[in-house]
């Protein structure tokens, strides 16, 4: 009988949010608490410095190992499924940079504040669930960007001939495609943590997040070495590739520029959908949430 | 004396399978995870239908120690990866004061039983090897065969354990280990031929990933390395396993020691 009506409060404030925060969205007050959110957590991260150099020497690490394993595949005909040796190169290196970037494993928190109810202050705050997220992990991924991507980007550098892209534009497309990987994670890892409303031990859900993003994405191996007809399925099916694939074939100019743009085109595609099925479950979720012990 | 150890265990299984949707998918799920290393291997193995120079049977068998040697030991002390929180929080005090070894407390507080579907998996990815491999049988060569992925089992045992004890000095070392941990199990299940310049030299011989896998693959199949490490080395991952463990054993003990609790 309380449960049901702190459940009913919730959700009602949560519509009377809504309500506010879909005239309040575009208003730049909301943009300031978002930018100050994005901020903050950049700033977090500038104090986990020991965090940030081992998973620096980690990433430095596989990429090795990555490298190695690719280049003797390519060793013997001299190329893997259309990459040139300097190609397969610039992709585990640069790849491995991102690896921390797009975050696929971070620590995720809000399934902790579910599940101990603390998630009831975070609902209570005048800022979107959903946009406080992907804010607060924007600031992560910069931090990483200047951080965790330059180091092993650099020590490969040193050690192996990256190909470089042909064109001064690649560099903008790759820098448009990583922004897009970014926010494509986000609101995939955002919902994965919505799983908790119903489960409240995510575990589960974010081991199957941990095996799909990992080997759909083409952190492993470039996905080109599959069946073309399975590449098909996980490009058009799934927004794995949009998270890893995608920004490293614009950056090693796979298919040419003209390629490039399309793949960036479907990330585009990819982050509405999510960001559309997001706010659908989200939605559900509030409707669900029973805080207890209160 | 093993029964408060195994009140632990039995503890931490029931409290881990009360979220049953949850657990199932994790048990499920980290089971697929393992097949997903062998995935890759074979993936990348059928664009030319060899690695480094080895033919599809021999890979197997390398994959096949690999695939039980890392999920038996991160099953039986992977969880001692948790250290770190015990030390942040100060929480190490209360194992300290227990009268039972620290190391096996961790191990048995934070057990997941959710790793045993990998070890099935692995045990059953050897066998299968076993059967293909053209595997030279003799009496040394079936000690081997069952010595091998135990020692292996050791040996990364050995790692995390390790790994977990930087932590008494640098909490947020964890991804420090994951690299010699998670990536030596990535690199085990490849041939070190595939591996080259430095890296190759540090990692696979320096550090004894090599001993893992592929030396006692090598023994049991009757090739010697091409990378030209002399023959009677093959056989000699039980002996390394046993050198790695005795060197995290002390460094867990100076790691206890050097612990300082927590607090103002």
């Amino acid at each position: 009988m309380s449960g049901d009506h702190v459940k009913r409060d919730v959700t009602d404030d949560q519509d009377a949010h809504e309500d506010r925060r879909l005239i309040g969205l575009v208003s730049t007050g909301a943009l300031r608490v978002l930018a100050a959110l994005a901020g903050a957590e950049f700033r977090r991260y500038l104090t986990y410095r020991q965090a940030t150099v081992a998973g620096a020497f980690t990433n430095t690490v596989f990429g090795f190992m990555r490298c190695y394993i690719l280049l003797s595949v390519a060793d013997v005909t001299g190329q893997v499924a259309g990459y040139n040796p300097g190609q397969l190169v610039t992709f585990v290196w640069v790849g491995q940079g991102l690896l921390a970037v797009v975050n696929y494993w971070g620590q995720q928190e809000l399934p902790e504040r579910v599940r101990s109810g603390q998630v009831v202050s975070d609902l209570l705050r005048p800022v979107d669930l959903m946009a406080g997220f992907v804010a607060a992990d924007t600031g992560r991924a910069a931090h990483a960007m200047l951080t965790r991507f330059v180091v092993p980007v650099a020590v490969g550098l040193l050690a192996f001939d990256f190909y470089l892209p042909q064109h001064a534009v690649t560099y903008l497309l790759f820098a448009v495609s990583v922004v897009l990987a970014v926010q494509v994670c986000s609101a995939c890892r955002y919902l994965v943590a919505l799983t908790s409303f119903w489960l409240l031990d995510i575990r589960g859900a974010q081991m199957v997040w941990v095996v799909a993003s990992g080997a759909g994405s083409g952190l492993y191996f470039p996905l080109p070495v599959l069946p073309d007809w399975l590449v098909t399925v996980l490009w058009v099916g799934t927004p794995f590739p949009s998270l890893l694939q995608a920004p490293l074939d614009v950056l090693v100019e796979r298919g040419g520029i003209g390629h490039g743009l399309v793949l960036i085109a479907g990330q585009v595609a990819w982050l509405v959908v999510l960001v559309g099925l997001g706010r659908i479950v989200q939605r559900r979720a509030l409707r669900r949430l029973v805080v207890q012990g209160g | 004396m093993a029964s408060p150890y195994r009140k632990l265990l039995v503890a931490q299984v029931r409290s881990q399978t009360q979220y049953r949707v949850s657990f199932g998918l994790d048990l499920f799920f980290s089971t697929v995870l393992t097949g997903l290393d062998l995935a890759t291997v074979w993936v990348l193995f059928t664009v030319n239908d060899s690695l480094g120079g080895f033919a599809g049977r021999d890979v197997l068998l390398m994959v096949g120690i690999a695939a039980f040697a890392f999920p038996a030991a991160d099953l039986a002390v992977g969880s001692v990866e948790r250290l770190r929180v015990y030390v942040r929080t100060g929480l190490f005090d209360a194992v300290l004061l227990r009268p039972l070894s620290t190391l096996w407390q961790l191990v048995a507080m934070d057990f997941a039983p959710r790793r045993v579907g990998r070890v099935v998996q692995g045990t059953a990815i050897y066998v299968v090897a076993l059967a293909f491999a053209p595997v030279q049988w003799s009496v040394p060569v079936a000690v081997l065969v069952v010595l091998a992925p135990l020692a292996g089992a050791v040996f990364f045992g050995a790692l995390f354990v390790a790994g977990a004890t930087v932590a008494f000095w640098w909490i947020d070392s964890g991804e420090i280990a994951n690299a010699f941990t998670y990536g030596g199990r990535d690199m085990t299940s490849y041939p070190m031929t595939v591996f080259g310049g430095l890296f190759r030299r540090v990692f696979a011989y320096g550090m004894g990933f090599a001993f893992v896998a592929y030396l006692p693959a090598l023994a049991m199949l009757g090739h010697s390395d091409p990378l030209g490490t002399p023959d009677w080395l093959r056989w000699c991952s039980p002996l390394t396993s046993l050198v790695v463990a005795a060197l995290a054993a002390w460094f867990w003990r100076t790691g206890v020691r050097h612990y300082r609790s927590t607090g103002s």
